[in-house]
């Protein structure tokens, strides 16, 4: 115990932890303001902002599925080529072969599954406590951006297992970019305006008149590197947002009622 | 029966299960909250409104959220593998062929409307309407707390979209379409070779008016017929707005906004009015409306 006293006097200890563990107002105070990931929070939030009836946390565990899937997508990227020789084998191979592969792959697929629900419920609490209403009109704005992007990740995803369920379900929902109105070439006048199935938005998107090995590289790029980057962007942005414009939303105070 | 349970428990389809009963509950959930409110003189929300510290008292939350959500997780991914179908083969197209979950509302749509809307221009005004609520929503009440009575306009019809023409039309479009994208009630067998009886006639065709000429080039009066039906509900905006315009109401609503509002109210209300078209007469054997317009370059 000694010893232990003499190192949290340490030059070493103080250099990482600065300030102790004792419960004061300051030290709680601390613990959020001096650490990188906390101090995204306030110090002090009106208390109907901790209760998860308020905000059925729906938009904390959004970014929690956010980061679990990073952190285990990075991790089937390790195993994964992205060319229709491989793909398929390769999930083979992870699904049979590879220590702790399938737990790896299960919690990315079911984590995905989730937090497009998660965001769908996050928006359902935020419409039904008004919390769109000014100063946050623009925070939701990201919001939908972020919905969007969610269910674009989720989507290019699906394709990368390369089996029956991926290509099929990518072609039924590609298929209605050969309707977009004039960039279609099945769309209202896109014909009219030159849009051949070789050269019109969905031919932009698949890489080729069908889902074929090129979509699945453009697939897998937009999936991996893209869209995660994009939506972090955003997230940070809606974060930010969120302290910006005082908090999480709440009726001002009792003194308007 | 057995269908039905196939389906459900099928890994892929679990997401369906969990946001039909999340939404139930968090609907009853948020309901009860905002009748309690609204018999209150004051939200609960707004007698909560004294400074707590984020540590422990907000930490804490996330932390055991987040346990909570891990544990789920772990365990869901331990007892439940991720579906691999059989390798992809362009050859063997699956009957039927479904997008994933979430855009299951959107392909049902496609039994009602031609790809470029339902595919298209639906999705986008979805987004965008989304994007507008905020800004085309100038009722000052109910920001920050569960209420029913401060917003029940906003409320009903973000519900409605929400619930029926979303989760309602996911749930159906994956439990209730079978092979070539049929109807089966969740106890019927779902058969491959199953036809429909009834065949689509456009709306004009129910009035006596064909829609193509005998040479097969366009009926300009079914043309007409249809161009009056729907440019003419879309009418009823600036309709309702010469009527209303004095009132307090249009007033702080001002033109540009009414306009955006009726515009996409309007249009989910013609989504509607069309899946009615489509279902109601299949419900009583008559022949269900394909298009209420056919021109040339685009059919509604
Ligand atoms: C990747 C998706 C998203 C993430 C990670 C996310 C995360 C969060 C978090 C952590 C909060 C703090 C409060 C809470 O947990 O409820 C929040 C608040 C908020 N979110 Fe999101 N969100 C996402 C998508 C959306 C969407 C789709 C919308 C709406 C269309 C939206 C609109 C808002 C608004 C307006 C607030 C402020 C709410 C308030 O002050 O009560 N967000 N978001």
């Amino acid at each position: 115990m000694a010893l232990m006293e003499k190192f949290k006097k340490s030059e070493f200890y103080k250099s990482i932890f600065r300030h102790s563990y004792q419960d004061t107002q300051r030290n709680r105070a601390l613990q959020i303001v001096d650490n990188v990931f906390l101090h995204l929070h306030p110090v002090r939030v009106p208390r109907h902002a901790t209760n998860i009836g308020f905000t059925w946390g729906m938009g904390g565990i959004t970014f929690l599925l956010f980061l679990v899937l990073t952190i285990t997508g990075v991790i089937l990227m390790f195993y994964y080529r992205p060319t229709a020789q491989f793909a398929y084998e390769d999930m083979k191979y992870l699904m049979n072969d590879v220590p702790f592969g399938p737990l790896m792959r299960n919690m990315h697929r079911w984590a995905a599954h989730a937090m497009v629900l998660t965001v769908m419920l996050h928006m359902f609490r935020v419409f039904l406590t008004g919390s769109y209403k000014p100063p946050r009109q623009f925070n939701w704005m990201v919001g939908v951006i972020l919905l969007v992007l969610t269910l674009l990740l989720s989507f290019s995803g699906y394709l990368l297992p390369w089996d029956q369920l991926a290509i099929w379900a990518v072609t039924v929902g590609t298929n209605m970019a050969r309707a977009t109105p004039l960039l279609g070439h099945e769309g209202p006048f896109g014909p009219e305006l030159g849009m051949r199935i070789n050269n019109d938005v969905r031919f932009v998107l698949l890489g080729g008149t069908e889902v074929g090995p090129p979509t699945l590289l453009r697939f897998y790029v937009g999936h991996c590197i893209f869209l995660p980057l994009i939506a972090a962007i955003f997230m940070a942005v809606h974060f930010w947002r969120v302290r910006k414009d005082g908090g999480i939303s709440g009726p001002e105070s009792r003194k308007n009622f | 029966m057995q269908q039905i349970l196939q389906i459900i428990t099928k890994p892929d389809n679990i997401p369906i299960v969990l946001l039909l009963v999340s939404v139930i509950f968090f609907s009853w959930f948020a309901w009860t909250k905002g009748r309690k409110n609204d018999a209150q003189e004051v939200p609960d929300e707004a007698t909560m409104d004294d400074k707590v510290q984020v540590w422990p008292y907000l930490v804490r939350v996330e932390f055991l959220a987040t346990i909570a959500v891990m544990a789920v997780l772990v365990l869901w991914s331990v007892f439940l593998d991720a579906p691999l179908e059989e390798p992809a083969n362009r050859a063997l197209t699956p009957n039927p062929s479904k997008a994933p979950w979430y855009f299951l509302g959107l392909q049902e749509l496609l039994v009602y409307f031609d790809p470029w809307i339902a595919g298209v221009v639906l999705p986008t005004l979805i987004i965008v309407g989304l994007m507008a609520i905020p800004y085309i929503d100038i009722n000052e009440k109910g920001n920050g707390y569960y209420t029913f009575r401060h917003r029940k306009f906003a409320i009903l019809t973000f519900s409605f979209g929400f619930l029926i023409l979303w989760v309602a039309l996911i749930v159906l479009g994956t439990f209730m379409r079978g092979p070539g994208w049929n109807f089966f009630w969740p106890w019927e067998k779902w058969d491959p070779h199953y036809v429909a009886v009834l065949t689509n006639v456009d709306l004009s065709e129910m009035f006596g008016i064909p829609t193509r000429l005998p040479d097969n080039s366009i009926n300009p009066a079914s043309f007409m017929f249809g161009a009056v039906l729907v440019l003419g509900y879309y009418t009823i905006g600036p309709a309702y707005w010469i009527w209303k315009r004095n009132t307090d109401l249009m007033k702080k609503l001002g033109l540009v906004r009414y306009a955006i509002i009726s515009f996409l109210l309007l249009s989910m209300g013609g989504v509607v009015i069309k899946i009615i078209l489509r279902l109601v007469p299949t419900a009583f054997g008559i022949n269900p409306v394909k298009y209420v317009w056919v021109t040339p370059w685009f059919n509604i």
